[in-house]
């Protein structure tokens, strides 16, 4: 078990978890009548096999990996934001509403101010239940499901009253606020590549960069760590649980942006969630709530979401079956998360 | 030691997958040449991408899918390779999909349903090569033109819509019909204003509520509305709802089942079934997306691809219709039908397809 418990864990384990993900989706493949081989050549081709794909690995990382730093920002303060969906909605909206009402900017400012935009969107969505759990102690679990669903259907609501084009969806963005970029198109086989992958790996950085080298971001762990002793030790803990909450909407609403200004350059009517916000919880969840973590395991999800498509094209295997394998990988992880803490306790007690 | 053991267990088992991993390249490889060598009596390939509802979603997708089955045996195409549907899971889907179709060199690719429009036009432009066919929309470019290497599909809704309203103007009782839509939209309106028109050709008293659900996917909206207009007095709903609809059809079993007389009409295919055990469904409108499927892949085979064109399916070309389960509508009522599916085949009668032209049609009877 040394493996797993040494400093070395938050490597082995994930490493670990994959694989057997990995495999027993092939055992379920086997059982339901595929040829794992083929499936898994298929997934592998799906993601490497030309640049088109690659291209498109690349930009299904990009919100996965904002929508990942999201959750486990909040998770390092002691959290569960399991808001991200919403806050993620309300970001795309705030980015679009930029791209489309302002004119005749320069794209060096229309780009940051929608994502900006969409940032203080994403943040005021998370501030709700931050403040609800600062200051009466409500669980951020319940209001921010809850919040989820107002946000689908207050944007649903504010695109069919307000910005609604042809095809139910708003109008497209103007081309200065967009991130799609004619030069990542050409040498990716016209893949929907944009330079969104730049500002998520900013974003990974400026999550690194709190944490672990600002005295708010020790602030913020101490209180993830024990928020009792961090009030004793003179830490605002409310303060520090709305701004924790506040950076994490942020985040969120960023991935929002990501769709909106770069993959799709408009919003359509949702008939449910986009997923990604709740993909982040397994993003984080594999990346050990660490910045560099967070950007690897979304770029494994993106890709296994890609190769999907060419194993379901290529050996007729359902696209459900990745979702499974990513459910496999994440109830792996967490279990030896558990096993790691039980044998800590064994550990302490023999000890005693 | 029992750890140290479980871990061992579960490095061979990593090993093992890491080394199945690394065997299926090759097989796939081999694979793959295979299946392009043998070259098949026909080489032709088409393909349709679906949205997230997939080939079993009793609607749209499924008889797209079922046309192109049928196209598929009649040629001796071989599913998977000649013929095959690849299922969208999210939206974001739809492009990679049909690119991947693309770079497959498959001759005929379909996007299904009127949310993948965007996509379709982004792939035509950049793939002049490509064979496309986009169902319910008109794929254009930015200034509007249609493009050359897209079919476009549309349907008569208005006329079949038409149709199923000669029947409901018929045979209410409480002289109320009512009508529901998905999406309050320039597709949902064909149904509507045909809708009304029929009941009105041949029921000028009646009295039509209409209301959007503004969802197609919503059932308990659906319910919601349809008890509604229940209770307003209607006795006939026709509904042009997909998933939404579904509702309309549990309100009305649900009341079929306290003695009260109420029907529904279902849409897109013959919804007889889910109108059982209670029996309420009247009659359907369909419209056969698996016949327009089949026209368009026969076409292309033949090297007559539609590419550029509208090609709008009506009553003429059996794209739409009232559904062949006949059993509830009465004889006097299909009399009528037949007696306005003539008028209008040979044109003499203009059916309205939006607000404006439902407005002019109504002044005029």
């Amino acid at each position: 078990m040394k493996i797993l418990n040494g400093k070395w864990s938050a490597i082995t384990v994930p490493l670990l978890s994959v694989m057997l993900g990995l495999f027993v989706g092939g055992i379920i493949m086997l059982v339901s009548g595929y040829n794992p081989f083929v499936a898994y050549a298929a997934l592998f081709n799906g993601i490497f096999s030309n640049t088109y794909v690659l291209g498109e690995t690349i930009r299904q990382m990009t919100p996965l990996i904002l929508s990942g730093i999201a959750v486990a920002f909040a998770f390092r303060t002691g959290l569960f934001n399991i808001g991200v969906e919403g806050q993620l909605l309300v970001g795309w909206l705030a980015s679009v509403y930029v791209g489309l009402q302002f004119e005749g900017l320069s794209p060096f400012v229309h780009i940051p101010l929608a994502i900006l935009a969409a940032g203080v969107a994403g943040a005021i969505w998370a501030f709700v239940p931050g403040l609800l759990k600062a200051k009466y102690h409500v669980h951020e679990v319940i209001t921010t499901i809850m919040m989820n669903y107002v946000a689908l259907h207050v944007v649903n609501a504010i695109i069919r009253t307000y910005l609604l084009a042809p095809g139910e969806r708003t109008e497209e963005i103007h081309q200065s606020a967009s991130l799609q970029s004619a030069f990542l198109e050409s040498v990716t086989d016209f893949s929907r590549l944009h330079y969104g992958i730049i500002v998520a790996i900013i974003g990974a950085i400026i999550m690194w960069f709190l944490l672990w080298k600002t005295s708010t971001g020790y602030e913020l762990r101490a209180v993830g760590f024990n928020k009792y002793a961090s009030e004793y030790a003179g830490i605002n803990v409310r303060r520090n649980i709305i701004l924790s909450m506040v950076v994490s909407g942020a985040f969120a609403g960023a991935a929002g942006a990501m769709e909106g200004l770069g993959t799709y350059g408009y919003m359509t009517i949702m008939p449910a969630f986009t997923g990604v916000g709740f993909d982040g919880i397994a993003v984080s969840l594999l990346g050990a709530n660490s910045a560099l973590g967070v950007v690897l395991a979304a770029a494994l999800f993106g890709g296994l979401k890609i190769g999907a498509l060419n194993m379901q094209s290529v050996a007729q295997v359902p696209t459900q079956l990745v979702e499974i394998v990513i459910a496999m990988i994440i109830f792996f992880v967490a279990s030896s998360y558990l096993i790691h803490w039980i044998s800590n306790r064994v550990n302490k007690r023999g000890k005693i | 030691m029992r750890k140290k053991y479980g871990f061992m267990m579960s490095a061979v088992l990593a090993a093992g997958t890491l080394l199945s991993a690394c065997g299926s390249n090759d097989t796939s490889g081999e694979n793959a040449g295979g299946g392009s060598g043998e070259g098949d009596k026909n080489n032709f390939k088409v393909a349709m991408v679906t949205d997230t509802g997939g080939v079993d979603d009793k609607s749209f997708n499924q008889s797209a899918w079922e046309g192109l089955q049928e196209f598929g045996g009649e040629n001796g195409l071989e599913e998977d390779k000649g013929y095959k549907y690849v299922q969208s899971t999210a939206a974001s889907d739809y492009q990679p999909n049909l690119s991947g179709l693309v770079r497959d060199n498959y001759d005929l690719i379909f996007g299904i349903g009127f949310l993948m429009q965007q996509d379709i036009q982004a792939i035509a432009q950049q793939k002049p090569e490509a064979q496309l066919a986009l169902v319910d929309s008109v794929a254009v470019n930015e200034s509007g033109e249609p493009l050359e290497n897209v079919a476009s599909i549309t349907f008569k809704e208005h006329q079949g819509s038409f149709l199923v309203g000669v029947i409901a103007g018929m045979q209410t009782k409480t002289n109320k019909v009512g009508f529901i839509g998905g999406v309050d939209s320039e597709l949902i309106k064909k149904f509507e204003s045909g809708f009304k028109a029929g009941v009105k050709s041949v029921n000028p008293d009646a009295e039509i509520f209409e209301q959007y659900a503004g969802d197609f996917n919503a059932a308990e909206k659906g319910q919601a509305i349809a008890g509604t207009l229940y209770d307003k007095g209607a006795d006939i709903i026709y509904h042009a709802a997909g998933g939404t609809g579904n509702g309309v059809f549990t309100e009305a079993k649900n009341r079929a089942k306290n003695g009260e007389e109420v029907w529904v009409i279902g849409v897109d295919r013959d919804q007889h079934e889910e109108g059982m055990p209670e029996n309420v469904t009247l009659t359907s409108m369909v419209k056969r997306v698996d016949t327009a499927v089949m026209e368009v892949s026969k076409q292309t085979m033949e090297d007559n691809f539609p590419g550029g064109k509208v090609t709008e399916f009506g009553l003429e070309e059996d794209g739409v219709g009232i559904a062949e389960t006949q059993e509830n509508v009465s004889e006097e009522a299909l009399k009528k039908v037949e007696e306005y599916k003539e008028k209008i085949q040979n044109g003499e009668l203009e059916v309205p397809k939006t607000d404006e032209e439902y407005e002019a049609f109504e002044s005029s009877l």
